[in-house]
């Protein structure tokens, strides 16, 4: 075949496998950043107009939106930015940064976000799809227990993905340029007559998501026809390489709009192409650069239609188009390649900005010109996020990517189902306040009773023993609802909701995560602490719900790299991880767990109260696993120590995020300096088994200031957990919290 | 024979080579007026801590220090004022692999600081037993970051109220340190922000310069202001502006210049 010429191997040829044609393929880079280029006229043109309209839309604060139609990958006619300009083609719909309205995952979502942009749907289709068609939303609510409801409205379990798309699927877009349509879909029908025997509800279900996947496979090719490319065939050339990958990536965020639609990890495999189109003499480096930065202009400009409430819970209409650059192959040569570099690159050539979500995977073995150019990177654009990539690889291969903020999957063989987090700082006051919510009451003006059989606990101050007890008696209780809930969910959004083009880019036959949460994890470590090595008087009122606390003595607190401490923080996950594992859950999938919170750590606050860690009612929890703000005294290292203890394999192993703000001047005083400090930093604590890290270089001071003179700061990129956001989008409130939080300054 | 300390820092940036945890000692015989940590002068308070409370918190660091070259900063406060405890701590951290480097200005050496006499260091006896100790814990450091108040017996008896032998005495110690020395000094307006001081400066360290690494004016800051309220202390130097950074950074070029640090060795 044409279009296969020059690549080594047969593996890859005789069945579906991406990861062979890499290895087989792949050329490893381990020099440093002087080969790239800048940007060309045409580049600066084009990111010209989408920062225009990029700009236009945040500061009018109007959204565009077909209102004309409903999601689907081939159901919008063409759109561009500039026909001739572009490289790559393709938008959602048929104007760049129009949404689309998906109803699928709940209709009463479409509404709320219609009105709160002064839209309205088309009223005959509205009528049709409200009569006839179920969405995912209605499905669940179907099938909710009263408990279940209740959990929700309280703040106990929050952030569900039981209205909107769950997301976190990445498809293994690499296909469709590897392979094209044509053998992909002669692959999955195969594929599904093969498919017999096990339960009744299993085999059929699955042979009738295969078609649906065949399907959608069609309309991939009907929707890249459209702009006049014939994605059948393997791609041939560079350009086509990027533009098949983007198309199938396209066709996923036309069908769904999931929380967070990752792109996967792309970078080796894009290189190989490149490096194939330079070695022809077809392009030069100016070109190649050209390339993925016209794919990252068209990652910015995804856009999905979003309520207010959801941008309170998630702030800066975040995409997660997390891409995983780097890390090292099994067989010890690096993954990093010049493409790895010319996407970091982008960050230069058009600015920075919050998406795609640069992820790179950090290996003690990556070359160093690299390590100290994503440091460099990171003190220039602070954009990066860090996750280890020698404690992934160990458990995932090297073809693993990563969904959201944390989650790590094998490309085109796992999936996820995304699960929200429980509230532990609520479950922890359950423990105090004998299963009774301590900020709603009910009708009969008595505190809602959440969970059953707990002890009132005696005494006027607080034993640590006891409230262990109850404890652990709340989280069993609510960890067999949370499963159940989640249960519920994915049954509902396969049914109605399915992501048949992400799923098309999978193996038939995947392996499934289901993904717990927990939020609150420094605050309820702290409280532990303080009850069990200082006195906490619990400060009743005249319902018996502890209202505040009086602390007499010493305590630890988490973020010091104190054992006595910690250890609390470890303990409360292992239990809780091994609570979650007892209840069965749906399609067999693996129960995993994560300390993250993104920024609804500012909204759990607001619904749990005053705690014995000394916080007060409705302010803000610590984000995902940091420390809470002012409490790690031992400095940086210490802290980044405390959170190295928790532990990803077994327990969390869907992620353990951590934050980690600085100054650059804390670094050293030249910028040499901070790069060398900042890429030891990061091998220091990688090397311990930490997971994650996302790196904010900048000054308090200048965040000040932007939040009075927003208009100074247009790209103004900031980590906040998990992903990055422009500060200007942030919300007052979390501005507020972000502002709050720990700056590492100077030593 | 535990130590006392006031505190410590685990990302150390600027006191040494590489990333380093830095204990800063309870206690200092000196009463610098710009002093910007008075809460560590008094000899008394701090926590108490064995030698080996502190190896394992540095151990905990060591996949910090590998990398960048870092290691352990005995810092104060005075860190001389516990030399009965350095004498302890120094042999078990060199045990562990782990880099010292020593932050002082000299003064002290006493067996421990609540023995100390604050005028001891002026007898002959005394300077002798002394320079036997500093001579032997030197052995072990690594790198030492010596601090120069001022530059004349008279300025630094006003400044520190000390004279300045301890610190010839210190300077004459250089040639034992294995590794390197940095020179610092904290420029306060109207002390020695001038040509004749950074002059008299550099012909202290002269002899020594094959050994010197890097040499620091700090420009004076206002930060201890803050502090000395906390305390309930009046802050000395409140009258003081604080030290132009240009100007410190042009007297630290002077210096380098003088001292022919040619740029691999500034930024070594």
């Amino acid at each position: 075949m044409k279009a296969w010429e020059g690549f080594e191997g047969f593996q890859w040829k005789d069945g579906i496998n991406v990861r062979e044609f890499i290895q087989q393929n792949y050329t490893p880079y381990e020099g440093d950043d002087s080969f790239l280029e800048g940007y060309t006229e045409r580049t600066k043109s084009l990111w010209d107009k989408a920062e225009t309209a990029i700009t236009e839309e945040i500061r009018e604060g109007k959204v565009a939106i077909d209102t004309t139609r409903f999601s689907g990958i081939a159901n919008y006619p063409p759109g561009y930015l500039d026909r001739d300009e572009e490289l790559i083609h393709g938008f959602q719909t048929d104007q760049p940064l129009k949404r689309i309205v998906n109803p699928y995952g709940g209709y009463r979502m479409v509404q709320d976000a219609l009105k709160a942009y002064d839209h309205e749907m088309d009223p005959e289709l509205e009528k049709s799809f409200t009569t006839f068609r179920k969405t995912h939303n209605d499905g669940v609510f179907d099938a909710y227990t009263k408990g279940m409801k209740k959990a929700r409205s309280v703040g106990l379990l929050s952030g569900l993905p039981d209205a909107y798309g769950r997301g976190r699927i990445i498809g293994d877009y690499r296909r469709m340029t590897l392979y094209g349509s044509q053998l992909l879909k002669g692959e999955k029908l195969k594929e599904k007559d093969d498919i017999e025997g096990g339960s009744v509800e299993e085999t059929i279900k699955l042979r009738e998501e295969i078609k649906e996947q065949i399907r959608a496979i069609e309309e991939m090719e009907k929707m890249a026809a459209s702009y006049g490319y014939d994605i059948t065939q393997p791609a041939d050339t560079a350009q086509e390489a990027v533009q098949f990958f983007y198309f199938a990536y396209l066709a996923a965020v036309k069908e769904n709009n999931g929380a967070a639609m990752s792109l996967g990890r792309n970078t080796a495999f894009l290189d190989i192409y490149i490096e194939r189109d330079l070695q022809r003499g077809v392009i030069n480096e100016t070109q190649a650069q050209e390339l993925i930065d016209d794919l990252v202009i068209k990652l910015r400009m995804v856009r999905h239609l979003r309520t207010p409430e959801y941008n309170e819970l998630f702030a800066g209409d975040p995409n997660w188009i997390t891409e995983a650059i780097g890390g090292m192959g099994v067989d010890g040569r690096t993954l990093v390649t010049k493409t790895a570099y010319r996407f970091l690159h982008t960050l230069t050539n058009l600015g920075s900005a919050p998406e795609p979500n640069m992820t790179v995977l950090w290996s003690e073995d990556l070359p160093e010109n690299f390590k100290n150019y994503c440091s460099k990177m990171s003190l220039e654009t602070g954009a990066i996020q860090y996750e280890n990539d020698d404690l992934m690889r160990r458990i995932y291969g090297d073809d693993y990517g990563i969904a959201c903020c944390v989650s790590a999957m094998e490309i085109g063989k796992e999936m996820q189902f995304f699960g929200a987090r429980a509230n532990l700082g609520k479950t922890l006051l359950y423990a105090i306040n004998g299963g009774r919510d301590e900020m709603i009451t009910g009708e009969n003006g008595e505190p809602i009773k959440m969970i059953e059989g707990i002890e009132s606990l005696e005494g006027e101050i607080l034993d640590f023993g006891q409230v262990m007890k109850n404890f652990t008696k709340v989280n069993q209780s609510l960890a067999k609802l949370y499963v159940e809930t989640m249960n519920t969910i994915h049954y509902m959004h396969d049914q109605y909701a399915y992501e048949a083009s992400q799923m098309a880019l999978h193996d038939s036959l995947v392996h499934r995560y289901m993904a717990f949460g927990v939020a609150g994890l420094s605050i309820v470590a702290d409280s532990l602490s303080a009850i069990k090595f200082a006195d906490v008087r619990p400060v009743r009122n005249e319902l018996g719900i502890a209202v505040d606390f009086e602390v007499t003595g010493e305590y630890p607190t988490y973020g010091n790299d104190d054992d006595r401490v910690d250890n609390l923080a470890v303990q409360v996950l292992e239990d809780f991880s091994k609570e979650l594992k007892k209840t069965k859950a749906y399609r067999n999938s693996e129960h995993t767990l994560s300390v993250l919170t993104i920024t609804s750590n500012v909204v759990y606050g607001k619904k749990t109260g005053t705690t014995p860690d000394g916080r007060k009612k409705g302010e803000p929890f610590a984000p995902g696993a940091n420390p809470m703000h002012g409490r790690d005294q031992r400095g940086a290292l210490a802290s980044l120590n405390s959170v190295a203890k928790l532990p990803y394999d077994k327990v969390c192993k869907d992620g353990i995020s951590n934050t980690f703000s600085i100054t650059p001047k804390a670094l050293g005083k030249k910028a040499e300096e901070q790069i060398l400090n900042l890429s030891s930093i990061l091998d220091g604590y990688f090397a311990q088994g930490a997971f994650h890290l996302n790196v904010n270089a900048v000054q308090r001071k200048v965040l000040e200031d932007a939040m009075i003179h927003p208009e100074k700061y247009p790209l103004l990129t900031l980590r906040v957990s998990g992903y990055a956001v422009h500060f200007n989008r942030l919300t007052q409130e979390q501005k507020e919290e972000v502002l709050a939080r720990t700056f590492h300054e100077s030593a | 024979m535990n130590g006392r300390i006031h505190s410590y820092e685990t990302m150390g940036l600027h006191d040494g080579p590489g990333i380093r945890t830095v204990f800063f000692l309870q206690g200092c015989p000196l009463k610098c007026l710009y002093c910007h940590n008075p809460d560590t002068q008094k000899f008394e308070g701090g926590m108490e801590m064995s030698a080996e409370d502190v190896i394992a918190i540095a151990k905990r660091y060591k996949p910090f220090y590998r990398r960048s070259g870092g290691g352990i900063t005995i810092s104060g406060g005075e860190p001389l004022l516990q030399m009965e405890f350095l004498k302890v701590l120094f042999p078990m951290l060199k045990k562990e692999g782990i880099s010292i480097a020593l932050d002082t200005s000299g003064y002290g050496g006493g067996k421990n600081f609540l023995d100390v006499e604050v005028n001891e260091v002026s007898t002959d006896s005394t300077t002798e037993r002394l320079t036997t100790n500093l001579g032997d814990l030197l052995s072990y450091v690594d790198h030492l970051l010596m601090d120069i108040k001022h530059v004349t017996d008279s300025e630094h008896l006003k400044l520190t109220g000390k004279n300045l032998d301890p610190a010839r005495r210190l300077l004459q110690e250089i040639p034992k340190i294995q590794g390197m020395v940095w020179i610092r000094h904290v420029m306060v307006p109207g002390y020695t922000d001038n040509n004749e001081s950074m002059k008299a400066l550099y012909q202290m360290i002269a002899p020594y310069q094959h050994k010197i690494e890097k040499v620091e004016i700090l420009p004076y800051h206002k930060m201890g202001t803050l502090k000395y309220q906390e305390l309930g202390r009046k802050d000395p130097l409140l009258e003081t502006p604080p030290m132009n950074i240009d100007k410190a950074r042009a007297y630290e070029l002077f210096l380098e210049k003088l001292l022919e640090m040619n740029e691999e060795r500034r930024t070594g």
